[in-house]
């Protein structure tokens, strides 16, 4: 009989609260990473998604909170915990003076991988990231790039169930960054759970399957990327401009079209759905318009990113002002 | 479910791979090198190869007079008929056993005191940190990563000086005669109880303190009162009896094992990222 219970998440964080020397850094926080998926933690630096990273392992306890890492508790079952989870730190954490084999049978071995089958393993990973070239070179010697491609492969070394990614493309410039993520995505196409934080939205757009916004070490939203759009942004729109950006008031005539809004390069057209878009365009050409402009809006995690910042801002204001009076 | 239990190959894992970077960087083997050599192999050599060297004159007879100061359990297992051979075989014998705790105690300290610390500053304690690799694994495996460098130099260093003696002495005294029980029993026994003991001081303070720096100055003040006893100590086995020197390993072992054993608390993996409240 198969299961219609959906698959536990492969990483829970229920109301953590962890603070350095009296420092608040998380805050009541919520996190649930999808088995499979690619989640990532988008914030601000400080935020708190590194020492969220480090709950997860057990490196670092909460001191209140429940933490489920593949349905275990690394504070009980740390051990197993950490054999479960390959992590790149945001600095690559090598052994300069090591070679890049030395760097990642140490790995290996801190893993248990099998003495018989560790060769094979490094040489399996240094090909999936592309540094077979330099395994025998001190990996103080390394480019940033070539570290970050070795803490990758370390990370995988053990065949890890869930990855853990604290900024990995930090430090890279844009092509090896683009790399990085290219190889990142590829390692969940064997069903594996990445966990990813970074302050870039660039990065994590195309990559989420699952987003966690952070901030001030609480998680402000949190869902699939399409659904916290629709969340925000529930109705389709298009932006026009035309030659001198007279109101276009008269579109609400036309089926299809919710309202108009001034916007910064024109007007914003509230649409029912997007196909109402050429009606628009054909209404305006006939009215005698000159057309400048057809921008459909397509959100994007970083329009995403700031208009949930922007609401938790604004409902702190409000929270304050409520206090306040 | 693993246990909690030691995992002693990812101990010697650990240790295996500290060693390695010791062996690889040349700035810290070479001073560790010369070190040795100092004390094992040129001081002992101009010394013992003047005083055999000078005949009887009167420098080495009022040296051989200042043996009389010696117990009379050590003056009676000196050999040789000449001032010279008694004076160059009590120095041999008696005057060098405590530079064999001095040497490795230096260099194991300053190994042990950069160990957990220099993790942290690297970064790679943050690899440590989530690894599965427990605190007590990661402890020991330092542990004995700064062990073995001192006992090593020494051991090298202590066979080079055994040459040297026979060599030297050995003509004087009627034949090689180097090493005698007492310092085998010095070496094999009473010498890693000392380093244990202040490996083990040294590692919790490397585990504790802010930067390197800081470790080296901390582990001083904790080595240099260790090496002033264990010079005494040392001087002791030398002297006395092999009952003596057996006793005086054991209640180091003692004292050894039972602080490593209490400051396995140190490796923290909170303190292995540098975040720990303190750090």
């Amino acid at each position: 009989m198969v299961s219609s219970l959906p698959a536990p998440p492969a990483v829970s964080l229920r109301g953590i609260h962890k603070s350095f020397n009296d420092t608040p850094a998380l805050v009541d926080l919520d996190v649930e990473a999808p088995d499979g998926r690619i989640t990532v933690l988008l914030g601000p630096n400080g935020a708190g998604k590194t020492t969220a990273i480090r709950i997860v392992t057990g490196a670092m306890s909460p001191e209140q909170g429940t933490v489920r890492t593949l349905g275990l508790d690394p504070d009980v079952d740390g051990e197993d915990v950490r054999h479960a989870c390959g992590v790149v730190s945001a600095k690559p954490a090598l052994y300069d003076r090591l070679s890049g084999t030395d760097n990642l049978r140490y790995a290996a071995e801190l893993h248990g991988v099998d003495k018989h089958i560790i060769d094979g393993r490094i040489r399996a990973a240094a090909g999936r990231f592309g540094i077979e070239h330099a395994l025998h070179s001190q990996v103080g010697g390394y480019s940033t790039g070539m570290k970050t491609r070795l803490a990758l492969a370390r990370s995988v070394l053990h065949e890890p169930r869930l990855l853990l990614f604290d900024e990995p493309t930090s430090g890279l410039d844009p092509e090896s960054a683009q790399a990085v993520l290219q190889l990142i995505r590829d390692m969940t196409s064997d069903g594996r759970t990445v966990v990813m934080c970074t302050h870039h939205l660039v990065e994590a757009e195309g990559l989420a399957d699952h987003v966690v916004v952070l901030d001030n070490g609480t998680d402000l939203v949190s869902g699939r990327p399409g659904d916290l759009i629709k969340t925000f942004w529930p109705d389709d729109s298009v932006e026009i401009a035309v030659d001198g950006n007279p109101p276009l008031d008269d579109l609400t005539v036309l089926d299809g079209v919710l309202r108009v809004e001034p916007s910064k390069r024109g007007s914003r057209v509230v649409l029912e759905h997007p196909g109402v878009t050429p009606d628009v365009v054909e209404a305006l050409v006939r009215a005698g318009h000159r057309i400048r402009m057809v921008d459909p809006h397509d959100p994007t995690l970083e329009e995403l990113y700031f208009a949930v910042r922007r609401s938790a801002r604004d409902l702190g204001e409000q929270t304050t002002q409520e206090v306040m009076s | 479910m693993s246990g909690s239990g030691m995992n002693w190959s990812r101990t010697f894992t650990v240790a295996r791979t500290d060693v390695k970077q010791l062996v690889l960087a040349k700035d810290f083997w070479m001073p560790m090198g010369i070190l040795g050599s100092i004390f094992f192999v040129i001081v002992p050599l101009v010394l013992l190869f003047s005083i055999t060297s000078l005949g009887n004159v009167d420098a080495v007879q009022n040296i051989a007079n200042t043996l009389e100061v010696l117990p009379q359990k050590a003056q009676d297992q000196i050999l040789g008929d000449t001032p010279q051979g008694r004076t160059s075989y009590a120095l041999a014998v008696f005057l060098f056993a405590p530079m064999a705790v001095v040497v490795p105690l230096t260099i194991s300290t300053a190994v042990g005191a950069a160990t957990l610390v220099g993790e942290r500053e690297r970064g790679t304690g943050e690899f440590l940190a989530h690894s599965p690799a427990g605190t007590k694994e990661i402890y020991l495996g330092k542990l004995i990563a700064s062990l073995l460098p001192g006992y090593f130099t020494t051991m090298v260093g202590f066979t080079a000086y055994s040459l040297i003696v026979n060599l030297i002495v050995g003509p004087e005294v009627g034949g090689w005669f180097f090493p005698t029980t007492q310092w085998w029993l010095l070496m094999v026994w009473v010498l890693p109880g000392f380093l244990l003991i202040g490996l083990s001081l040294v590692l919790r303070l490397s585990g504790r303190v802010k930067s390197t720096a800081a470790a080296q100055q901390a582990s001083g003040l904790i080595t240099l009162p260790l090496i002033a006893i264990s010079y005494a100590q040392a001087s002791g086995a030398i002297y006395g009896t092999p009952t003596t020197t057996i006793v005086i390993g054991a209640i180091a072992w003692t004292i050894g094992l039972t602080s490593t054993w209490r400051g396995m608390g140190a490796v923290k993996r909170q303190r292995l990222l540098g975040v720990a409240d303190g750090v």
